[in-house]
């Protein structure tokens, strides 16, 4: 492909989709010769079936993703990689004012920590089945999403089996209020600024941040097609070096006002600037500092350890081949190098040992902790996940 | 059912569906009410707009609930027809196109239903395959437990468990469960 030819990105009007939005807008595509096209899109599906038929070249995808969407979980199978992490955490744990007070009538502390919150939980899905009355409902954006994986990760860490003890269903982020409203949904986990939303309008309240659950968790990627990948390493490190400098500029403080301005434009996001800058303190968006851009394949690793988990990967998937073959670090290392940015010599193989940000390497990192205080080593990944005593593998073997 | 955020569009659809003889059961124009209006309404097929939000919504509802599964049809107005056309070619998802002529929109819809139907029958028999596996396992354990402890061959064991099974009014793979647990809560 020249240099001319148009690169076709799609991307869902979220406050994560800010990289790509500001690289476009600020000329930085530009500038590195590259013709990108940004498509906004409705639906998850539709970003997948575009990137499957070759109308997409790459997407700003919700981490999980690039794994199901490579292994064709919902049917539409299409080899992705990733080289690039958009953003770390976003996304809050919602609950409706009656699944509020029904907590607190369980244990006045219910909503002290994350931990009391989800063990208060428990106790009332026990009281509730013994009443005989209806499953609790949560929603989240997507089933292949951190949304889903780190609510899971949290009620099991309280023991509740969220396929057995719970529904959760799959609701769009702009629906989810009025969901709540309705008495449709118990509670939710999506992305800012949807949280603030539910308790400004007083429908809800935020149980915790997903930041709780586990520290700094990679929330969006930029994923191409494998194909087009091979084709066009060029292009692809072009692009990467585009989102890192936008990532980057982003960082800045004094860039924030202007930043608001291009994200808030309709064609865009659509939200003023006090709902953004709400968004992005309350969600703890995480766009560059801390080597946030790099992609782990731990973080990969992770993610499918939990998939696994809850029955959503078949069994005879090969988790470390799967992932090398996906996460595709050197060309993020390239640009980062070519950027002035520090980078390490050696790969991450652990997540989960620091409540601070730390030092690895050459680099700085953000911390890592997960609630339950487990930590994950890339060569360990069978123990851990066996180690877990809620889960559904049991129903898979 | 039709899911459509522009009411004016959803009629016109709907005026050529029925003249095909199709039976418009539910319509959704405000997202809040997809899950409860597939419960309620019942479809054969869920034709949707494809810059519907509330797709990620209808795929969950089959993929990981498992509840209802239906087939879902895109309806676009979208003019990326290359899109369309190698997602209905290549079998990914069926579109019908805004203006499309009404010949064209009763093969689409019947293609996506038979599609859906076979999937879904594939699938089902991988489960009872999955399932069945699992009771042998369970069942052979149950045996073995019974063997152990009652010091019979395998023969006996596998009578008694029929037996009590049959006494208990229990399917032999619930029984060998019901031991299972009980050996392991005894040690």
């Amino acid at each position: 492909m020249s240099k001319h030819s148009s690169i076709n990105i799609g991307y869902i009007p979220l406050l994560d989709a800010a990289p790509l939005l500001l690289a476009q807008e600020l000329g930085f595509f530009g500038d590195a010769g590259l013709n990108v096209q940004l498509s906004r899109e409705a639906s998850w599906a539709n970003i997948r079936d575009k990137l499957y038929v070759g109308s997409l070249h790459g997407a700003h995808l919700l981490a999980p993703m690039t794994i199901s969407v490579s292994l064709g979980l919902n049917r539409v199978k299409a080899p992705l990689v990733t080289s690039f992490v958009m953003s770390l955490n976003g996304n809050a744990i919602t609950v409706s004012n009656s699944l509020r007070e029904q907590l607190r009538s369980v244990n006045p502390e219910a909503l002290a920590s994350a931990s009391t919150s989800v063990l208060t939980l428990k106790k009332l899905i026990d009281q509730r089945r013994e009443q005989g009355r209806s499953p609790l409902t949560f929603a989240v954006v997507y089933p292949y999403s951190c949304h889903n994986y780190l609510l899971r990760y949290w009620l099991g860490a309280g023991g509740i089996n969220p396929d057995h003890d719970l529904n959760i269903v799959v609701i769009p982020p702009a629906q989810m209020v009025s969901q709540l409203a309705a008495g449709r949904i118990d509670g939710f986990c999506v992305g800012e600024p949807w949280n603030q939303i539910a308790v400004a309008q007083g429908h809800g309240k935020v149980l915790l941040s997903t930041f709780d659950i586990w520290h700094n968790a990679p929330e969006k990627v930029f994923a191409v097609h494998r194909d087009w990948a091979q084709a066009n390493t060029d292009a692809n490190l072009e692009l990467i070096s585009s989102l890192l400098k936008a990532c980057q500029w982003m960082e800045e403080p004094a860039n924030r006002n202007d930043a608001w301005a291009i994200l808030g434009q309709a064609e865009y996001l659509g939200f003023g600037p006090e709902i953004l800058q709400n968004g992005l303190q309350c969600g703890k968006h995480v766009f560059f500092k801390n080597s946030a851009n790099h992609p782990w394949p731990v973080q990969g690793l992770w993610l499918l350890s939990q998939m696994q988990r809850w029955g959503h990967i078949p069994g005879n998937t090969k988790p470390q081949e799967l992932v090398h073959s996906l996460y595709r670090p050197d060309l993020y290392l390239e640009a980062a190098l070519h950027s002035g940015q520090p980078v390490p010599a050696r790969e991450l193989r652990q997540l989960g040992l620091h409540t601070a940000p730390w030092h690895f390497d050459k680099i700085t990192l953000g911390s890592d902790r997960f609630i339950d205080g487990l930590c994950f080593h890339a060569d360990k990944y069978n123990e851990y996940l066996n180690a877990f005593e809620t889960s559904n593998l049991d129903a898979q073997t | 059912m039709l899911v459509d955020e522009l009411p004016a569009r959803l009629a016109v659809l709907e005026t050529t569906l029925t003249a095909l003889g199709y039976l418009v059961v539910g319509k959704v124009t405000s997202l809040d009410s997809i899950q409860c209006e597939v419960e309620n309404s019942q479809p054969d097929v869920i034709i949707a707009d494809l810059d519907n939000p509330g797709r990620d919504t209808l795929e969950s509802m089959q993929a990981i609930t498992r509840k209802r599964p239906r087939p879902i049809v895109m309806f676009t107005n979208d003019g990326d027809a290359k899109t369309i056309e190698l997602a209905v070619k290549s079998g990914v998802t069926a579109y019908i196109v805004d203006g499309m002529a009404p010949d064209r929109i009763k093969p689409i819809l019947d293609v996506a239903i038979l599609r859906f139907r076979e999937y879904q029958l594939l699938r089902n028999e991988l489960e009872l395959t999955r399932l069945q596996l699992s009771e042998r396992k369970q069942l052979d354990k149950a045996k073995g437990l019974l063997m152990q402890k009652k010091g019979l061959d395998e023969e006996h064991a596998y009578q008694l468990l029929r037996k009590m099974a049959m006494d208990r009014n229990m399917k032999i793979a619930e029984l060998a469960r019901s031991i299972i647990a009980a050996a392991e809560l005894l040690g």
